[in-house]
């Protein structure tokens, strides 16, 4: 029933053992124990639980360890360079306190981080409609947004 | 050092019951230890601080880090206290082997009641300190303390040298200096949170991310309805599946355990539709729920009254009336309750984000019928939970778990749909009000009827409190907590006729607290009423207000809050909208405005900004406070715009974030957060305070953008097409 995978996560190859259906969240929670993506719904409701895939952001809950293949797999923990320093979108969430709870936080910054590298110059709109498939129950949302346009004014 | 022996600081160290504390009398601390730790005692310095080997200071809450900033601000009030650097000092929260029994981390109660109880603790302890050091130099000199060294005249020592590895129980003094009130340069400034740091890095922060060795998944196999009862488990066929440990299985209630997580979830889908249960609770379908509640029985009684309310409102020159409703709520945290849970050598370990780690140990003892002293429950912060949601359960349940698989360590995590279905909701509530005014467009009299469920079905020691206790034979919990229910219900407003009656009912749903109880539904009420009474006075709803109060910080809150918004430039189909409250009538004020536009197509609200000016008191970290209203204003706009419990005759089917939606990103409004600090003034808490007043707020900018009046909620849009 198990089977060997390897998956590249955060630039370093990985080797698993698990079911092929089992989705890529579990895998990196509890085989590579990344604490970045988070259970929220398992549904890809909530964007608690995204990674970069091939650079996109997708729910990790929603993509099975067989599907992956070749594709390289970033989490928050990846977002942080090699001399420890962070991304501009994390470091802004500090700077701004863009937190409550931040059950969320992993989820907003991998679709910010992913909104900083695609787009030039966001409008508030944009913004808008990037984050609106993530969840946040504690109404850090405000806050957010001000993340989001201090790590572009940085960039 | 000095009067410790090696073996004892190790073992002390090892457990994590380090070091030196405070003696009972100042400057004559004796050099032995205690045996063992002193028991959390809250009126003693040492339950509320220690000062480690190094030289550091650990701060002790009974309080849990529930995402409000807690843990921030009560190292603020100490740091300033001692004179010390943040980066110096250590936390640690809501633990029964290493904290006070504080209760719950509930009703903004913490700065109010934990953080002041650290403020004392901290500001005694400089004091003793102070006199030892006068006494061992033998001086009267000007002492000072900065950053653990006490200078005393020419003098300095390390507060660890001076100390001498002593302990020193001493009781808090009442009426000891405050350097927050003198010096106050970490209280009053916008210290950031450390733990934002770790979660921006993907540290470990929540119960969720704890992992141990050889630590197995555990999933709940549910009923489809409360209270069914299992009749057959089927589980031979789930036995074979791949990962399978073990199925616990004790009257209705039904656990699985896998070495895997996904295996787990596979196992529990697999039992679930395997499983047979019979029975359950019937809820009402056929009624409209406010037609619905109005039939059940009632335990009514009257609150409050003063004057003659009657006879004032016949005489009333406008006589105006109105009803409203608020529905079942959910707590709906972002991320499902979890627990994890240990059980060896007679002893039971719960790692926990129950918002009381003493009262659910109580409950725990007595469900399992299990000496308290042999249960441990360490709180460790999980995804916010506005109240009480799943977290009791959950524990309680893998505590069971473990229980049944013994020198493992359990995780048990519940998925989404049992989040939604299954935690205790915030009750539906009708609110029915009454009053007069009189030529001069002043009140003259008021009525105000409500009628709701519980607001608390909190552990409390109770097994029936808890959902597995229920399971396994407990009955349901009674309801009754009228405190909850009338919590705000008298306005703050002077009003010398008045009459507030209250009545409880048993309603079809699970429910337990959810932030700011009553006074969510109550508030609501009110301040839309107040905004229909200053119509019908042609008054401005802000001056209407403050011609109604006499408190002047309430009034200085209104006065601001025009200023504020006095230029606001509303467009067609757009209004501004009003409402104010003081929490509990006695912790923060709080004035809420916010300006809507809404569709006359389609009818929907788009929120375009809410402003807040929020008075509590001494502010000890602004921004973590502007957080809280910040935060407090948009789920209390997507209560009112968006939430709503539904259920059909068996189960809830508000399952998930469609089924349940909630306020996203599409809908946020601009907030503008204005505190008025008053450091003279004692610290009043405020993480409930918006709810009540941002409701109001933005029913009343609805009505001012499209001049419909919204009672019920949440807003029905179809009620808002022209």
């Amino acid at each position: 029933m198990e089977e060997k995978f390897k998956v590249l996560v955060n630039g370093k190859q990985a080797e698993v053992m698990v079911d092929p259906e089992t989705p890529l969240l579990y895998i990196l929670r509890n085989n590579l124990e990344l604490n970045g993506p988070k259970f929220g719904c398992g549904l890809g409701q909530c964007g608690t639980c995204l990674v970069l895939l091939n650079k996109q952001p997708v729910p990790s809950c929603q993509v099975k360890i067989k599907d992956i293949g070749d594709q390289s797999v970033r989490t928050l923990e990846g977002l942080i360079q090699s001399d420890g320093s962070l991304s501009a979108i994390q470091q802004a969430f500090i700077d701004e306190q863009a937190a409550q709870c931040g059950y969320c936080l992993n989820g907003m910054v991998i679709r910010s981080f992913a909104l900083l590298e695609n787009t030039s110059t966001p409008d508030d709109q944009e913004i808008r409609d990037a984050l609106t498939g993530n969840i946040c129950r504690c109404g850090v949302h405000s806050r957010v947004m001000k993340a989001v346009k201090r790590a572009f004014s940085q960039s | 050092m000095r009067g410790y022996s090696i073996n004892r600081r190790r073992f002390l160290k090892s457990t994590g019951l380090v070091s030196v504390a405070f003696s009972m009398s100042p400057g004559l601390a004796c050099g032995e230890l205690p045996p063992t730790y002193l028991s959390p005692d809250s009126d003693v310095v040492d339950s509320w601080l220690k000062v480690l080997d190094d030289g550091r200071i650990q701060v002790i809450t009974g309080k849990l880090e529930l995402g409000q900033g807690i843990k921030t601000a009560i190292l603020q009030v100490a740091a300033e206290e001692l004179s010390m650097s943040m980066d110096r000092m250590e936390i640690i929260i809501a633990d029964t082997d290493k904290t006070p029994n504080e209760g719950y981390t509930a009703g903004s109660r913490s700065i109010e009641s934990s953080a002041m109880s650290v403020r004392m603790a901290a500001a005694t302890a400089r004091e003793i300190v102070f006199e030892m050091a006068r006494k061992k130099f033998n001086s009267d000199a000007y002492t000072t303390i900065n950053q653990g060294v006490i200078t005393c005249g020419m003098n300095r020592i390390s507060l660890s040298d001076l100390l001498e590895g002593r302990y020193f129980k001493s009781g808090i003094r009442k009426n000891v200096p405050l350097y927050s009130k003198t010096q106050r340069k970490i209280t009053g400034t916008s210290v950031k949170r450390r733990d934002i740091e770790d979660m921006v890095h993907g540290r470990p922060v929540y119960v969720h991310d704890l992992r141990f060795e050889g630590m197995v998944h555990a999933r709940m196999v549910r009923p489809n309805s409360y209270g069914a009862s299992l009749v057959e488990a089927n589980e031979n066929e789930i036995s074979q599946m791949p990962g399978f440990i073990k199925a616990i299985k004790k009257e209705n209630f039904f656990a699985v355990i896998s070495s895997e997580e996904y295996q787990a979830i596979k196992i529990c889908e697999k039992a679930s539709r395997l499983a047979t249960w019979k029975g359950g609770m019937e809820l009402p379908t056929g009624k409209s729920l406010p037609e619905y509640l109005k039939t059940l029985k009632t335990d009514s009684n009257i609150d409050h009254s003063e004057g003659d309310w009657e006879n004032e409102l016949q005489g009333s020159a406008v006589l105006h009336e109105a009803e409203f409703f608020k529905p079942y709520i959910m707590h709906a945290s972002n991320g499902p309750s979890c627990a994890v849970a240990h059980y060896a050598n007679n002893e039971l370990t719960i790692w926990t984000h129950s918002q009381g780690v003493y009262p659910l140990r109580a409950s725990i003892s007595s469900w399992l019928s299990m000496p308290e002293e042999r249960i441990h429950v360490k709180g460790v912060p999980g995804s916010g939970c506005y109240g009480h949601n799943g977290a009791d359960d959950v524990a309680a349940e893998a505590a069971f778990i473990a229980l049944q698989y013994p020198d493992k360590h359990v995780r048990l995590q519940w998925m989404r749909e049992e989040e939604n279905c299954f935690e205790p909701y915030g009750t539906a509530m009708l609110m029915k009000l009454q009053a007069g005014l009189d030529a001069n467009g002043l009140i003259t009299g008021w009525k105000y009827d409500l009628w709701s469920d519980s607001h608390s079905t909190r552990p409390g020691g109770r097994a029936s409190n808890l959902l597995p206790g229920q399971a396994t034979g407990s009955p349901p919990p009674e309801g009754g907590f009228r405190g909850g229910a009338t919590r705000n219900a008298v306005p703050y407003y002077a009003l010398a006729n008045i009459e507030v009656f209250s009545h409880i009912f048993k309603g079809p749903l699970r429910i337990s607290a959810l932030r700011g109880l009553g006074a969510y539904a109550n508030i609501f009420a009110i301040e839309c009423f107040m905004d229909e009474l200053a119509e019908k006075a042609k008054k401005h709803p802000l001056d209407f207000r403050v011609a109604h109060l006499e408190d002047s910080r309430a009034k200085d809150c209104l006065t601001q809050l025009k200023k504020m918004t006095a230029k606001t430039s509303l467009e067609e189909g757009e209004g501004i909208g009003f409402a104010f409250s003081r929490y509990k009538n006695s912790a923060s004020y709080c004035g809420i405005a916010a300006s809507v536009g809404v569709d006359p197509v389609t009818g929907s609200v788009a929120l375009k900004k809410m402003w807040s000016v929020t008075d509590s008191g001494e502010v000890i970290n602004p921004d973590g406070l502007k957080n809280q209203i910040e935060g407090g204003m948009i789920q209390s706009a997507s209560w009112a715009l968006m939430e709503n419990v539904e259920f059909d005759k068996n189960q809830v089917i508000s399952r998930d974030w469609y089924s349940y939606p909630i306020l996203r990103f599409d809908n946020i409004p601009e907030v503008e957060v204005h505190l008025i600090d008053r450091p003279d003034q004692p610290p009043l808490g405020a993480g409930e305070a918006a709810q009540g007043p941002a409701t109001a707020a933005v029913i009343n900018a609805i009505y001012a953008a499209s001049g419909v009046r919204i009672r019920n909620l949440p807003v029905d849009v179809s009620l808002l097409r022209s």
